[in-house]
């Protein structure tokens, strides 16, 4: 069987799986990383978002094999890291999942990792346009939501800005 | 203060408890008084109160839940903790956040020292495990309470001991007894001092609701720390040793069922698939991943039977509906107004999709959960398994959301019987196109109006709600009344339905003769209560009508519904909402409000919303999206009665919102050939970003009476709020829900295979 070696988390893993097996099921099913969550498998509602490079992405939209040795994947387990020491919040958390328990956003959780990194890479993709948030970026926000959580997401989202 | 002078009697505060016995201080409480009681405002024309109003579906979930309430325990453990195993299901409505709350309130103890967990199936609780019309706190309010008291009077008399000092000169204070010099000693050392060798009966008198400290102040929720960091886990999170990734086939017909599977070797011979099964719901498949199950399910060849709806729409659903209508009564004589309402099939699909973790085996069956009924799956799966009950061990999950869906077990009972097909322990997971197509909907409705008017004065309201069968056959909690329910040919459903409505249907205005009726038809769909059960369609209906009787009159929607409201805690609340939301501010053409109010789950909601239909809005692009008319602005006032956590209610009214704009403008399922047509989130369209209000303000007003439920309270309000205010702004009434129901707006993804394939390319789409 195929040997796949990437980066998750900021260890390098090496897993035995067929090339085809989209990432989402290798984080998941065989290294134990459940904080990406599936919702539809098909990249529209995307709770599994996670970060690949430093960019948002949607673990069930890739084939594993299509990663090599140097990707880096970051998921919800790995954000924390992604921030500097003294950027760190009261909870040793990332700034914008700081910013998340400050405004109490989640109700049953299940979506709330993919909105978190979909609200990060927003912020840095802003930032490199030289801009700020826009009530327009938040709407064009995809993930999904269905206890209905938005308003307090934009909230967040507007807070975790200003403290990243 | 474990035990009082004087006669037995007990007082509005005071409670009998029992302290059990065991090697910590276990306390449990006991009651039984439930006084109730309705008045009316006088009116112009009075209406008589109705059912709902004198006892309601809290009530009745209260007082099934009463008399097993003693076994309800709350633990001191050894390091001064305390824990609370709480009989209902958390599915993201704050449960568990409100009763460690209520356990800190009354035992004086840090939030953070209170871990409450699920409890798993307890068959001896009977009607008391049944999370449902949004009644948890209603009904545990008082026995949480009183448990948390015992157990905190235990532990008053044995510092009593240890500090040598009389339990009534002691105080508490966050986890400690102090002494009046100020010595002290922790819960943690006191718990095995306190425990008892055997059960005693104790009386307690609970802390005075106005010293409350922790009770009605906002608090964060107990789980947030889990969820931020990804660490909370969901059934398909669990970690049980050999439970594989395992998905089911399914027939291209709703609820049809397998007759031949042509290919299994081939497919058990596909990389990491271990076994292939038929049972009654589809082809199981088990692999090491559920990226391969997926690709098994795909490329099994199976004959099907067709499911009992084959070949219908939902327009043939629609004309059952109709044929089963009866009159609506007639009227005085009058001006009439009338309106006649279709409420297509929605999805309560929730994001975490019905799954269950099964071990089946020599047996005995173990099965993990998001289960609000598991002592009703608990006694199903010992049925399907053909075990005894005592050998089916049912543990509760907390659920990705449920809005409905999880007081059905059908996905526990699925995994228990793959499991036992198979003979090893499964992880059963509903793709989202299972779950959107083959999971419960909430029926398919219409709703008749008649009110008749002389001048100003409005002398009578029918209403005739016409539905397709709504499910209750998860009972009150227990397999008892499931199989009650469960009677052939809707024998026994019906006329829980019929119950169910008419305690939860309240017109809350005085118009002279009011009437409302529910006939229910069709028992072939999967349904179920969806974030309220007939309340958001029939409000929705009489709210309208209600606009109509206005503009006929000649006069404003707020002062007409205000000078015929006869209640006055939504009085209050209508008012308020009407100020916050500056009701009759200028708009430009094509914007408008409009109000929705409701009266339920021992509460009042008022919801004004502001809804923009200019063509620029409504016409706006988003890729694979429905846009529409955009609720720009949107405000909930709610008074719930005491807020236990008034940061959670807050939360669920935003939510209660989102509900209930989707209900209006663009939530549906449409039944074509036999099939539900959505299979993904691109296909149903529940609110997004792009149709969320960018406004949203709610009010949570400060209440002295009892707590009431708040998890589906806003919905209704809001699905009629935003179905007034597109209708003022549009100048057309709206006849049917979602407006949008006959516009297609997605290409359907194929029955066969039952599943989409995951796509290969998110590469490139990256930001």
């Amino acid at each position: 069987m195929p040997e796949q070696t990437f980066i998750v988390n900021g260890e390098r893993v090496t897993v035995e799986v067929e090339d085809n097996v989209r990432v989402l099921w290798v984080l998941r099913d065989l290294l134990g990383v459940t904080g990406p969550k599936y919702g539809c498998g098909i990249n529209v509602c995307k709770a599994c978002t996670s970060h690949i490079n430093g960019k948002a992405f949607n673990p069930c939209a890739v084939q594993v094999g299509d990663l090599s040795a140097d990707d880096e994947v970051t998921t919800i387990e790995g954000l924390p890291a992604q921030a500097s020491e003294g950027a760190r919040g009261q909870h040793g958390l990332h700034p914008m999942q700081e910013a998340w328990l400050e405004r109490d956003v989640v109700q049953c959780g299940y979506c709330q990792p993919g909105q978190i990194m979909a609200a990060v890479a927003l912020v840095r993709k802003v930032r490199d346009e030289g801009r700020t948030i826009t009530d327009a970026d938040l709407d064009g926000i995809r993930n999904i939501c269905r206890c209905g959580t938005y308003t307090r997401i934009r909230e967040a989202i507007r807070d975790g800005e200003t403290r990243m | 203060m474990t035990t009082t002078d004087g006669p037995r009697t007990v007082n509005r505060r005071k409670f009998i408890g029992y302290l059990l016995g065991g090697a910590t201080v276990v306390a449990a409480a006991d009651l039984g008084m439930f006084g109730r009681g309705a008045t009316a405002d006088a009116g112009e024309l009075p209406t008589l109160p109705q059912p709902a109003e004198i006892a309601d579906l809290s009530d009745l979930l209260t007082l099934a839940a009463a008399p097993t309430s003693q076994l309800i325990t709350v633990t001191i453990n050894d390091d001064g903790t305390a824990s609370f195993e709480l009989p209902r299901a958390e599915v993201g409505q704050g449960i568990t956040t409100a009763a460690a709350m209520l356990i800190a309130e009354e035992l004086d103890l840090p939030l953070d020292k209170v871990h409450v967990t699920l409890a798993p199936a307890r068959p001896e609780l009977l009607y008391n495990q049944i999370t449902g019309g949004s009644n948890t706190i209603h009904a545990m309010y008082t026995p949480i309470r009183v448990a948390a008291a015992v157990a905190k009077g235990a532990l008053l008399q044995a510092a009593a001991t240890v500090l040598g000092d009389s339990a009534n000169k002691l105080t508490s204070h966050l986890g400690h007894i102090v002494a009046p010099d100020g010595r002290r000693v922790d819960y943690g050392r006191l718990s095995a001092l306190a425990a008892k060798e055997q059960p005693e009966a104790v009386e307690v008198q609970l802390k005075d609701e106005g010293s409350h400290g922790v009770v009605g102040t906002p608090v964060n929720r107990i789980d947030a720390l889990d969820a931020v960091t990804g660490t909370k886990r969901f059934a398909t999170d669990l970690d049980v040793t050999d439970a594989l990734p395992t998905m089911v086939c399914r027939a291209p017909t709703l609820n049809g069922t397998p007759n031949a599977v042509h290919n299994a070797d081939e497919v058990r011979d596909m990389p990491g698939v271990t076994h292939v099964a038929t049972v009654p719901t589809g082809v199981a498949v088990r692999a090491s991943t559920f990226g391969q199950c997926i690709d098994a399910v795909r490329a099994l060849d199976v004959s099907w039977n067709d499911g009992p709806v084959a070949g219908m729409s939902d327009e043939d659903a629609l004309a059952g509906v109709r044929a089963a209508e009866g009159p609506v009564p007639a009227l005085p004589a009058g001006e009439t107004v009338s309106g006649d309402f279709t409420f297509w099939f929605r999805s309560n699909s929730a994001m975490d999709t019905n799954s269950a973790v099964a071990d089946v085996r020599e047996g005995r069956a173990e099965i993990w959960a998001s289960l609000k009924n598991p002592n009703v799956a608990q006694g199903r799966i010992a049925e399907a398994l053909g075990i005894p009950l005592n050998n089916v061990t049912v543990h509760v999950v907390q659920g990705g959301g449920s809005f409905g869906r999880r007081l059905f077990d059908e996905p526990a009972i699925e995994a228990a019987r793959i499991s036992h097909a198979m003979g090893v322990p499964v992880k059963l997971m509903w793709h989202r196109a299972d779950d959107a197509r083959v999971g419960r909907t909430h029926p398919l409705a219409t709703s008749r109006i008649r009110a008749c008017y002389s001048g100003d004065t409005v002398l009578g309201f029918q209403q005739a709600h016409t539905s397709i069968e709504t499910d209750f056959r998860h009972g009150l909690g227990d397999i008892i009344t499931a199989k009650a329910a469960d009677l052939p040919a809707g024998l026994g459903n019906l006329p829980f339905a019929q119950v169910i409505f008419h305690l939860t249907t309240i017109l809350p205005y005085d118009f002279g003769a009011v009437g409302q009726s529910l006939v229910e038809t069709d028992t072939r769909f999967n349904t179920s209560s969806m974030r309220n059960i007939y309340s958001p369609d029939v409000r929705t209906a009489n709210e309208l009508i209600v606009d109509q009787l206005a503009q006929r009159m000649g006069t404003d929607p707020l002062e007409f519904r205000l000078s015929h409201l006869r209640n006055g805690r939504l009085r209050t609340a209508l008012e308020t909402a009407a100020e916050k939301a500056e009701w009759g501010k200028e708009l430009p053409e094509g914007m408008a409000q409009g109000i929705g109010v409701h009266v339920e789950y021992k509460g009042v909601t008022a919801c004004i919303m502001e809804i923009d239909c200019r063509p620029e809005t409504v016409n706006r692009k988003v890729r694979n999206a429905v846009t529409g008319p955009r609720v720009t602005k949107a405000t909930m006032v709610i008074d719930c009665g005491r807020a236990i956590n008034p940061r959670g209610v807050e939360a669920q009214m935003q939510g209660c919102v989102n509900d209930g704009i989707a209900m209006t403008l663009t939530s549906s399922l449409h039944l074509r050939d036999g099939h539900f047509q959505e299979a993904s989130w691109d296909n149903y369209f529940y609110t997004r970003q792009w149709n969320t209000p960018p406004e949203l303000d709610v009010v949570v007003l400060e209440s002295t009476e009892p707590p009431g439920g708040v998890g589906e309270a806003g919905v209704a309000a809001s699905a009629a709020a935003a179905a007034c205010a597109y209708a003022r702004a549009t100048g057309t009434m709206p006849t049917e829900f979602p407006i949008n129901h006959q516009t297609l707006s997605f290409d359907p993804k194929p029955y066969t295979p039952p599943v989409p394939q995951s796509p290969t390319d998110g590469l490139d789409h990256t930001y």
